[in-house]
C-alpha cells in the first residue's frame, strides 16, 4: 500500500524529518542512512574561508533540503534568510522559523503568519514552525504553508509531547500536513505524535545527545512507522472505569453447568 | 606635479570585517582572496543578492558591506 507523505508537490517515503544541528559531517550522513531520512534541515549562517567541510557534502544524492530561517526575529529578517537559502540553490523549501523569546525559544505566530504569506509570494514552499494554536496555524495554512510545524516541547528539550492536546486539535482541524517539531525527545513520544495523526515527525537533538547516536537514528525510525500504521489501522477504543475480559467468561473449570 | 601612486584602494566590510582592496576588485576577486568556496556560497551587498553568475563582474565600491553565507547544520 502505498503511503506517501506529500509537501509542496513532492513525494517521501519517509516521516522522519531530521535536524542536522549537533553532529559531526560524518556522523551526518549515518544518521540520515540509519534513519531512512529524506528530508534534512540546515541553518544558513556567515561563511568561513574555505578548507573546513561544508554540511551540503554530508548530505546523499536525492534528500530534500529544508533551510530553517534561524536568526530571524521578524518576518522580514526571515525572507531575507530564505531568500539567501534559495541562492544557495536547494530550492524552494523553508522552515520559517522567527523567534524572539531567547530563554524558551518559542515562535512568534503572528510575525510567523506574515513570513508565510512574504515567502509563498516570492514562490517558496513555507513550513512554519509554531506555537500549537489552531486558529493561527489557519492563518498559516490561508496564507500558503506547505504544513504547519507545531512545537511538542521548547527546541532541544527533550521533554516530549507536551502540548499533546493542542496537536491533535490541530491534526483533526486542518487540511494541511501537521508535523510536530521541536521537543521530541523518544521514540515513544515520536511515535506517539504519529498515533495522534501526524503527518511526520522531526527530531535533532534527541539523536545527538544519545549515547549511540546511528542507533538511536533506527528507533526513531521505526517508531515513526510503527505509529503511522497505528494511526492508519484505526487505535482501539478506550474505556473508562470498567473492564472487559479479554477471555470468554463462560466454561470456566469447575462450574456448575 | 602629479604624484605616481600605487592603485587607490577602497575600505569594504566582510562578514563584520573591514578589508581594503584595491579599486576596480571585482566580488568574485575578493571571494578568491579570501579563500571563500565559491561553490557553497551566497553573497549578498548592502542586503541584497548578488547573483552567483554576477560576482565577477560586480565591482566593489567603497563602504560597502557584504555578507558571505553558507549553509551549516542546523535545526
Amino acid at each position: 500500500m502505498s503511503d506517501e507523505l506529500v509537501l509542496g508537490g513532492r513525494r517521501f517515503n519517509s516521516r522522519f524529518i531530521l535536524g542536522s544541528g549537533k553532529f559531526s559531517l560524518e556522523m551526518t550522513r549515518r544518521v540520515i542512512e540509519e534513519g531512512g531520512v529524506e528530508m534534512a534541515t540546515l541553518a544558513v549562517r556567515r561563511a568561513n574561508a574555505a578548507g573546513e567541510g561544508n554540511v551540503l557534502d554530508s548530505m546523499p544524492e536525492g534528500i530534500t533540503l529544508l533551510p530553517n530561517t534561524s536568526g530571524a526575529r521578524t518576518a522580514e529578517e526571515a525572507v531575507r534568510i530564505a531568500r539567501l537559502a534559495r541562492e544557495l540553490g536547494c530550492g524552494d523549501f523553508v522552515k520559517v522559523e522567527i523567534i524572539r523569546d531567547t530563554k524558551y525559544l518559542l515562535p512568534d505566530n503572528r510575525e510567523t503568519v506574515r513570513a508565510v504569506g512574504m515567502l509563498a509570494d516570492e514562490g517558496f514552499i513555507p513550513m512554519p514552525y509554531m506555537m500549537p494554536d489552531l486558529t493561527a496555524a489557519r492563518d498559516m495554512a490561508d496564507a500558503g504553508a506547505a504544513a504547519v510545524m507545531p512545537l511538542g516541547a521548547p527546541i532541544g528539550s527533550n521533554r516530549g509531547l507536551l502540548t499533546r492536546d493542542f496537536v491533535r486539535m490541530m491534526v483533526e482541524e486542518l487540511d494541511v500536513p501537521v508535523i510536530v517539531d521541536a521537543g521530541i525527545g523518544k521514540p515513544s513520544q515520536a511515535c506517539e505524535a504519529m498515533e495522534l495523526g501526524c503527518a511526520a515527525v522531526m527530531a535533532n537533538t534527541a539523536i545527538a545527545t544519545a549515547r549511540d547516536v546511528p542507533m538511536m537514528a533506527r528507533a526513531f525510525r521505526t517508531a515513526i512507522e510503527a505509529g503511522r500504521m497505528a494511526y492508519l489501522a484505526g487505535t482501539g477504543r478506550v474505556l473508562e472505569g470498567r473492564a472487559e475480559a479479554s477471555s470468554p467468561l463462560t466454561g470456566f473449570l469447575g462450574g456448575s453447568d | 606635479m602629479r604624484m605616481v601612486m600605487e592603485s587607490p584602494c577602497v575600505a569594504v566590510t566582510v562578514n563584520g570585517k573591514v578589508i581594503e582592496v584595491p579599486e576596480g576588485t571585482t566580488l568574485a576577486d575578493l571571494l578568491g582572496s579570501e579563500g571563500y568556496d565559491r561553490s557553497r556560497i551566497a553573497v549578498e551587498v548592502d542586503g541584497d543578492i548578488c547573483p552567483r553568475a554576477d560576482l565577477g563582474s560586480r565591482v566593489i565600491r567603497g563602504g560597502e558591506t557584504v555578507e558571505v553565507v553558507s549553509f551549516v547544520g542546523g535545526g
